[in-house]
């Protein structure tokens, strides 16, 4: 559990970092979102100290953030930015090493979690282990970027726009890799964007920032039914409203009982993604599958198109 | 199969080793560029052995250089330190500033005649290069990976060792490279101190009115920095291969 007491950071006269109050719940998802200037990275940057507060504090797991030095802080909490930093001059293997071998694991244990989290991310060890990180695509030296962040095994995770400089299709794999791989390790993430999708894809809790403001804290549901500041209601944009609440609940969750026609969709899809695929079909319903491949139930346009409306 | 340019260079250093080993061999060359009588070869010592002290003597103030230069550079770029940079800067300003043949005219009276002298001359003179290079290179690192180095934890004396020392090494070999080229050619005029260089035989050949001694000393020295030049770049060239973003 990571709580933000009353944080506040000012450089001068400027109030970067204004107040905020915030619980983060262990094993979920945080997006922090915001224009840019809203004071969202100087908010994560604060976490592991690498910008100080000028007041309040900062505790994760109950302790203060101020009671280990710096770098034991840094150590223990994963830190993953937009454009990977990867260092050039050492292999994709040595990278992830980086935190491991700062704490001094055993040289066999870093090889073991080297090729596990290569092996994770889908990268084979032996082909990329020994490679330049010039040698890597954009995409593939993100992953490397991200599973550096996780060598050690943090139980908090912080992620400053990790995959803004990623092509669309991409980004998209990337962003269900992460979901996965949070689910695999149970670890606690706190991830900044200013990617609405981005948010709404990913996020257990959204928390809106504004002028160095925290203006809302919830549940993606729970900010669009009830925006608690006209500027979050424009960061959401109101036409798409619906479409972002089918995005967040999957069909699984839309089933109803009856049969349908045709190609069974996977419960696992969102129900954004289902009604597209009613549209474009031109069909009123679709059958669903579970995992193992047995027909669930039906997900119909009627169903979703009032799953989509304004909860009254 | 080897390239032109290495093949040429591989003959520039065979040329150059035969001529300090049997100078002899070169003799009917040189002999049209001297009157009759006087000796074509250098014949007041070893070419071999002034060509070697010439080496000792630029590779020990290039060495000096070198770690007062990269030291003074990583004491500037650390956050205690930033307030000595204008301090720095003009320290090794006046050092290039300073003519070498005044930095010799001066020193030998405190030093006396000799070889300490022209180190003096040429450590100074080999600072700047090596100092504004290494500090374009440690301040130039790509940001993103100096964040990464302290986000990992790495504390500051691990992030300079093993993240900014290798990264700016390229920039910093190039410093070094353009230092020793010059110091080569200054050294020559350590030898109107009495140091053991190669501007012995320029001097001689000047003294006696000799075409051939100048032009081998002034031969030797230029192929050797060519050569030397040549083998630095390639180095940088492999190391900045691996460390590009």
């Amino acid at each position: 559990m990571i709580e933000f007491d009353c944080v506040t950071k000012r450089y001068d006269e400027t109030v970067v970092v204004s107040d905020v109050s915030l619980t983060v719940m262990p094993h979920t998802i945080t997006v922090i979102v915001g224009t840019s200037g809203s004071g969202k990275t100087t908010l994560i940057r604060m976490v592991n100290r690498l910008i100080e507060p000028t007041s309040g504090t900062i505790r994760i797991d109950g302790e203060d953030n101020r009671s280990v030095p710096e770098f034991e802080l840094r150590r223990r909490i994963g830190y993953a930015i937009q454009g990977h930093g990867l260092f050039p001059h050492r292999t994709v293997a040595q990278n992830i090493a980086t935190v491991p071998t700062l704490l001094g694991w055993e040289r066999a244990r870093i090889k073991a979690k080297v090729e596990e989290l290569l092996t994770l991310f889908q990268l084979d060890p032996d082909f990329f282990g020994p490679r330049y990180p010039h040698e890597l695509s954009g995409g593939q030296q993100q992953r490397v970027g991200v599973a550096r962040a996780l060598a050690a095994e943090p139980n908090l995770l912080l992620m400053d726009e990790p995959f803004g400089a990623l092509d669309p299709i991409i980004r998209a794999k990337a962003q269900d890799d992460l979901l996965s791989i949070q689910k695999h390790f149970g670890t606690t993430i706190i991830l900044v964007t200013h990617d609405m999708e981005e948010a709404f894809h990913l996020a257990d809790r959204i928390a809106v920032m504004d002028k160095g403001e925290v203006v809302q804290h919830g549940t993606p549901a729970e900010m669009l039914i009830r925006p608690a500041t006209p500027f979050v209601e424009e960061l959401i944009g109101a036409t798409e409203r619906p479409f972002r609440m089918l995005a967040i609940e999957t069909a699984g969750d839309a089933v109803e009982p009856g049969a349908a026609e045709g190609a069974p969709i996977p419960e696992g899809l969102s129900q954004r993604e289902a009604l597209s695929e009613l549209l474009w079909s031109g069909r009123s319903a679709l059958p669903v599958a579970a995992a193992n491949g047995a027909i669930i139930g039906k997900v119909s346009l009627d169903g979703l198109v009032k799953r989509a409306a304004r909860p009254r | 199969m080897a390239s032109l340019p290495t093949l040429l260079r591989l003959a520039v250093f065979l040329v150059l080793l035969a001529f300090l080993l049997q100078p002899g061999w070169f003799e009917p060359l040189l002999k049209s560029l001297v009157q009759e009588n006087a000796p074509a070869v250098y014949n007041r010592g070893s070419l071999f052995w002034l060509t070697l002290l010439h080496l000792r003597t630029v590779f020990v103030a290039t060495f000096a250089a070198t770690f007062i230069a990269v030291s003074l550079a990583i004491l500037v770029t650390r956050e205690a330190g930033a307030e000595f940079l204008p301090l720095s800067r003009s320290l090794v300003n006046i050092g290039q500033t300073f003519p070498p043949v005044a930095v010799l005219a001066l020193s030998v009276p405190i030093f006396g005649f000799g070889e300490k002298p022209t180190l003096i001359a040429l450590f100074l003179y080999g600072l700047l290069p090596i100092f504004e290079n290494a500090l374009t290179g440690l301040t130039t690192l790509p940001p993103a990976v100096t964040e990464a180095a302290r986000g990992a934890g790495m504390t500051e004396r691990q992030r300079l060792v093993q993240i900014e020392l290798p990264l700016a090494l390229p920039v910093i070999l190039t410093g070094i490279r353009l230092s020793v080229v010059i110091s080569l050619a200054t050294a020559t005029i350590g030898s109107t101190v009495a140091a053991k260089t190669l501007g012995e035989v320029i001097i001689a050949g000047l003294q006696s009115n000799n075409l051939a001694f100048v032009l081998q000393g002034g031969l030797i020295v230029a192929a050797l920095a060519v050569l030397i030049h040549d083998a630095l770049q390639a180095l940088e060239r492999a190391l900045s291969g691996r460390t590009r973003t």
